[in-house]
């Protein structure tokens, strides 16, 4: 079985003006979104207390929201987590009462209500710590692209590298636009999500600039653009059969990992979807348009021992 | 492979405290009680100082703890437990199970700052007293001492005093540093801390806390606990198992210490209500009783306390009896010698709201440094107390500015959510490659269930803590570590499309895929490094399985699938096809 069969190269390169201007366009929208909705970050980087309680049958939120109102928080937001009888509390930090107490209070006043509902889940994170994962986290993101920029210059060019962490920077800001659209909860998780992507992303594209620079070394008489076309068009297959294999496993997530690895395999599902896109069509023109040449790449000219098959 | 064995539910039992010794006098006891019961047990066994009794299920676990805990009585503690299932010989070639994190298995994590503030004033106010009462026993004569801010400033009549105070404080107390100025009729001697000296003594404040916190979850009775230091001035306390969220986060949080300080009695009480406060005394509510008024300067503190039990009196009212160390009692000799008849006040220290529990009347020296504290208060009360003077003061008071928990059932639906996402994926997978590359993709599948198990048997072997995220790491592993396979495989399909012999081309793809692995891999390797470098908690967890998966995967890609072709197709000289599913080739191939 064989899924992809191209007679010819695919003349990728020649859509490039096209495919820039739809990346530049869903760039733009999707730092749009993040300006004017935000990103819906959750208890891990605001601070507040998260409580998940369970009841033995379907719960009654506005029930549970007067009951809160009761104690003196209005302002909880109470919802339905995964099915109908587990329930999501979030409370903002409280100056005037302790941390520690305040899942106490709100568990008795619950328990007063229906004697069997069940803790099932609090977190709690104070401000200060809130503040220390943003940071952590920012850095985490810039070390990591430096990190792919010095290992990719070393491994190929600094074009490739500065290419590759365009692309990928391209598709985590897509990943952060639509959780910022739809107001996913943006948590540590799937912050996780969002670095192993840069890592993983960039996977993709140094399969595609491999095969260009060996192509760089067979195919001598062919133009910069030939190489490239013909190298993302003998990878496609591998490209899409991998990432199948990994949305596979990200799918088994979504469907198996209950709400608390939901919005992770989510991140996943989109940086996958995208990452596959932006290697082949963000990172490639980019590369040419950095100007790449065979001598970038080929330094040692040796001699032909084998006569190219160059269209 | 111990993970195949998986754990039972346990109890273990342990003396409450160190001196006393768990042997098989308390095994017996504790196979009686349990008899006597009629409670299954499924095996006990003894060591590292405890008796630990499995069971075969939770609910048999639950009742039984009730039971021994009646029946041992308090001098043991008796803490619920999982313990492995797997073989002794296991074990003894160190062989131990995947360590699950809180998440999973269910329990209380927090995150807790030391608040080196409040640290640093008590040590001054320690040694303000120290400072007073060596003062005084080398008969230095001096106006006052009191603690300004961060300095203790010592204030005298003559110079004379000052020098020679100078020169007592300077041989006593080297962590001091001292400097002198004038007043007009007052010579004031300004004491602060050495630099080394603060950053020890942060350093100790933060080690004596978590040695404190260690004293109390003992108390609590909870099986391995874990509390380390987090940064400069945090500790880390994981209560695996505790379900009892509001009992844990009480004793942990509490800060209760003693303070004893002079009943100021040249002031009026009546004046001082009405908010003519003088300047060194504060107001307080004696408990069951009225208003007092107490002077500011703290005579002892607790961490003077050896032991505290809770008793009776005399007139057999419920008290607490301390038993002060040799510094403590030295002081406090001093202290009733010189105050004979007058009032002294004990004030409890609980969350910085402070409250005198007695103010005595001082009848006579008190020499031995045992003391007994009555006042209004139940025995419970009492057995609070003596517990929380016990276990150790806090050095410094401590702010949960963490906190997570995990409610047993949905630790167990997290292990189930995570292992199914782990085999459907795999399954998926497998099913995949195997019609799509046929053999081939079969080697690809077992490399990839020997890169599952290496990793597994990895984490295992490093007992690093299994988390969600972690689990969630493993899935995405599986996923990624196809991606050498597929390239790989690509490659030799792609090298047979060139006309190469099979064999040739077998070997080819395997060397000419190996650098784009590698540059692949190691782009993810950065990645991973850096969230276990920034990331805190869960996110460990995912970066530590990420780093490690990565690794095995380019192992079982490389080498073991690399060893299955060689053992199946390697020996063969002449090689017509390889089964690596239809290779196409293009048929107006025009190069």
């Amino acid at each position: 079985m064989e899924f992809f069969r191209f007679r010819r190269d695919i003349p990728f390169m020649s859509w490039g003006k096209y495919t820039t201007t739809i990346s530049l366009l869903t760039f733009i929208i999707a730092v749009f979104f993040l300006a004017t909705k935000g990103l819906n970050l959750g208890v891990d980087f605001t601070g507040g207390t998260v409580m998940e309680v369970g009841y033995s049958q379907a719960a009654d939120l506005n029930k549970a929201r007067n009951t809160l109102a009761g104690i003196g928080m209005p302002d909880a937001s109470v919802q339905h987590f995964g099915n109908s009888s587990d329930v999501l509390i979030r409370l903002p930090t409280k100056p005037e009462i302790s941390s520690a107490q305040l899942s106490e209070v709100v568990m008795k006043a619950l328990r007063q209500e229906d004697s069997v509902v069940e803790m099932r889940r609090v977190e709690f994170v104070g401000p200060q710590v809130g503040e220390e994962l943003v940071e952590n986290g920012a850095l985490a993101l810039l070390i990591v692209s430096l990190g792919i920029i010095a290992y990719l210059a070393m491994r190929f060019e600094w074009k490739f590298g500065v290419a590759a962490i365009i692309a990928n920077l391209h598709d985590v800001v897509i990943i952060l636009g639509f959780f910022a659209f739809f107001q996913w909860e943006f948590s540590l998780t799937v912050l996780a999500a969002v670095l192993a992507i840069l890592g993983y992303s960039v996977n993709e594209s140094v399969v595609v600039f491999d095969r260009i620079r060996e192509n760089f070394r067979k195919m001598r008489k062919a133009s910069v653009e030939q190489v490239i076309d013909n190298a993302i068009t003998r990878t496609m297959s591998r490209t899409i059969i991998t990432h199948g294999c990994t949305q596979m496993a990200v799918c088994s997530m979504l469907f198996f990992g209950g709400e608390a690895l939901h919005y992770f395999a989510l991140a996943l599902t989109i940086g996958i979807c995208f990452g596959i896109y932006s290697a082949v069509l963000v990172a490639s023109p980019i590369v040419m348009l950095l100007g790449v040449t065979r001598e970038d790449l080929v330094k040692i000219e040796k001699k032909e021992t084998k006569e190219e098959a160059v269209p | 492979m111990p993970n195949f064995y998986g754990e039972s539910p346990a109890i273990q039992i342990s003396p409450m405290r160190t001196t006393d010794k768990a042997d098989t006098s308390l095994l017996a006891r504790v196979e009686g009680i349990l008899k006597k019961n009629n409670i299954p047990v499924n095996g006990m066994l003894f060591e590292l100082n405890s008796v630990k009794v499995r069971f075969s299920d939770t609910d048999i676990q639950l009742k039984a703890k009730d039971i021994l805990q009646a029946g041992l009585g308090n001098r043991y503690v008796v803490a619920l437990n999982l313990l492995s299932e797997s073989p002794q010989w296991l074990t003894d070639i160190s062989a131990l199970p995947m360590y699950l994190g809180l998440d999973l298995r269910g329990g209380v994590h927090f995150l807790l700052q030391v608040d080196m503030k409040g640290a640093l004033s008590k040590s001054l106010d320690r040694f303000s007293a120290d400072i007073r009462s060596s003062l005084r026993e080398e008969k230095i004569r001096y106006k006052r001492v009191s603690r300004e801010g961060l300095q203790i400033i010592v204030k005298f009549r003559d110079l004379e005093s000052r020098d020679k105070a100078t020169d007592e404080i300077k041989n006593n107390y080297e962590d001091l540093s001292l400097r002198e100025h004038d007043l007009e009729d007052e010579f004031h001697l300004a004491v602060s801390l050495k630099e080394t000296a603060l950053k020890r003594m942060q350093d100790s404040a933060v080690q004596q806390n978590i040695t404190t916190l260690r004293n109390r979850v003992n108390e609590l009775g909870v099986a391995e606990p874990i509390i380390q230091q987090a940064g400069a001035d945090r500790v880390v306390v994981q209560l695996p198992g505790v379900q009892d969220t509001a009992k844990a986060k009480d004793i942990l949080g509490r800060t209760a210490t003693l303070e004893l300080r002079m009943v100021d009695e040249e002031h009026d009480v009546s004046l001082a209500l009405s908010g003519q406060n003088p300047s060194d005394s504060e107001l307080y509510t004696e408990r069951g009783g009225g208003p007092v008024l107490v002077k500011k300067q703290v005579m002892l503190t607790g961490d003077r306390i050896n032991d505290a039990q809770p008793g009776f009196d005399n007139n057999n009212r419920p008290a607490v009896h301390l038993n002060l160390d040799s510094n403590g009692a030295r002081t406090f000799k001093q202290l009733t010698r010189e105050n004979v008849g007058k009032r002294m006040a004990i004030l409890l220290i609980e969350k910085n709201q402070k409250e005198v529990i007695t103010a005595p009347v001082i009848q006579e020296e008190i020499p031995s440094g045992r003391v007994q504290i009555t006042g209004n208060m139940s025995i419970s009360e009492a057995r609070d107390i003596s517990l929380l003077l016990r276990a150790g003061a806090l050095a410094a008071p401590m702010d949960i500015i963490e906190e997570r928990t995990v409610g047993p059932s949905l630790g167990a639906e997290n292990i189930s959510r995570g292992f199914n996402s782990t085999l459907f994926g795999f399954a998926a997978i497998a099913i995949f490659m195997t019609v799509y590359y046929l053999i081939f993709g079969f080697i690809s599948v077992t490399a990839l269930g020997v890169n599952l198990l290496l990793l597994i048997a990895l984490l295992s072997i490093l007992q690093a803590t299994l988390t969600l995220p972690g689990m969630a790491a493993i899935a995405l592993t599986i996923g990624m570590a196809i991606d050498a396979n597929v390239l790989i495989n690509e490659r030799i399909r792609d090298e047979l499309r060139n006309g190469i012999s099979p064999q040739a081309a077998i070997s080819a793809g395997y060397e000419r895929a190996f650098g784009t692995i590698l540059d692949a891999n190691i782009t993810t390797l950065i990645a991973g490094i850096a969230l276990f470098a920034f990331g805190s908690g869960p996110i460990k967890g995912f970066a530590v399985v990420l780093c490690l998966g990565i690794l095995t995967s380019m192992f079982s890609a490389i080498m073991v699938s690399r060893s299955l072709v060689n053992l199946l197709y390697g020996k063969r000289r002449k090689l017509e096809t390889v089964p690596i599913g239809q290779v196409w080739k293009p048929t107006n191939n025009k190069r």
